[in-house]
């Protein structure tokens, strides 16, 4: 907050050059890109989404695996689970980066969230090929 | 301002919900007393009030990254639109959330 980024003598950096990266991720267009990218396609896949969950309720067990396992079902819940984990890792990311100030304890989060949404995502889409395959 | 601290509350919320779904699958794909112990929580009081936060933070961060996504193409910058803008993604986060459990209601079933 206070410290200006010292400049060296010799320093031939433009001002611009110099503070990229300085914000509290350090670096990461790319993280800032990927946001916005899954953020876009998750739009229509969180509406197809609460339209699917919408008609399972009245449902009883055998009608909504059926319902699930149709394979363009399958298909988009696969997309909306692991596209759904990677924008919430991204985001949780962002406020951990922000929020957290001791650098360990930040970097055991970070580390922590990616474990589990990578784990959380392929337990989603086994568990979608698990119920297509029961039925097709 | 309220909605950029919300938009973060909400998007950690919806990362509690994506739990909620990975046990919904892996209960439909373990078989029928999982799903049933499944449908149970969703349809105890608990699960109930947890499906409504779930179903209003999900249209409010939907509606508000939307607005998100036009200010990165780099749309809707100015402070009157700012404010227009905020309401709106509000008034359609409320309305969408209210649409989705009237719908529910009248399929039948839902809690």
């Amino acid at each position: 907050m206070s410290a200006q980024p010292r400049q060296a003598p010799h320093d031939m950096r433009t001002p611009l050059k110099r503070v990229r990266g300085l914000g509290s991720a350090k670096s990461g267009l790319g993280h800032w890109w990927w946001e916005r990218v899954t953020a876009l396609a998750l739009v229509p896949l969180c509406l197809w989404f609460v339209w699917l969950v919408l008609r399972l309720p009245h449902l009883d067990f055998a009608s909504a695996h059926l319902v699930v396992a149709t394979p363009v079902n399958t298909l988009l819940l696969i997309l909306f689970t692991t596209i759904g984990f990677w924008h919430g890792q991204l985001g949780l990311q962002a406020i951990i980066e922000d929020y957290v100030h001791t650098r360990w304890i930040e970097l055991v989060l970070l580390v922590a969230i990616k474990f589990l949404a990578v784990i959380g995502a392929l337990a989603c889409a086994l568990a979608a090929l698990d119920i297509w395959l029961a039925v097709y | 301002m309220v909605l950029s601290i919300l938009h973060r509350v909400t998007g950690a919320f919806l990362c509690l919900g994506l739990v909620l779904v990975a046990w919904g699958l892996i209960a439909l794909a373990a078989g029928e007393a999982a799903w049933s112990t499944f449908a149970g929580f969703c349809g105890s009081w608990i699960g109930v009030i947890l499906l409504a936060c779930w179903t209003f933070s999900l249209f409010l961060h939907l509606c508000n990254g939307i607005r998100h996504l036009f200010w990165d193409a780099g749309a809707g910058f100015e402070k009157s639109g700012y404010f227009t803008s905020a309401w709106v993604v509000v008034i359609a986060g409320v309305a969408l959330t209210v649409i989705v459990w009237l719908w529910a209601a009248m399929v039948g079933g839902a809690a």
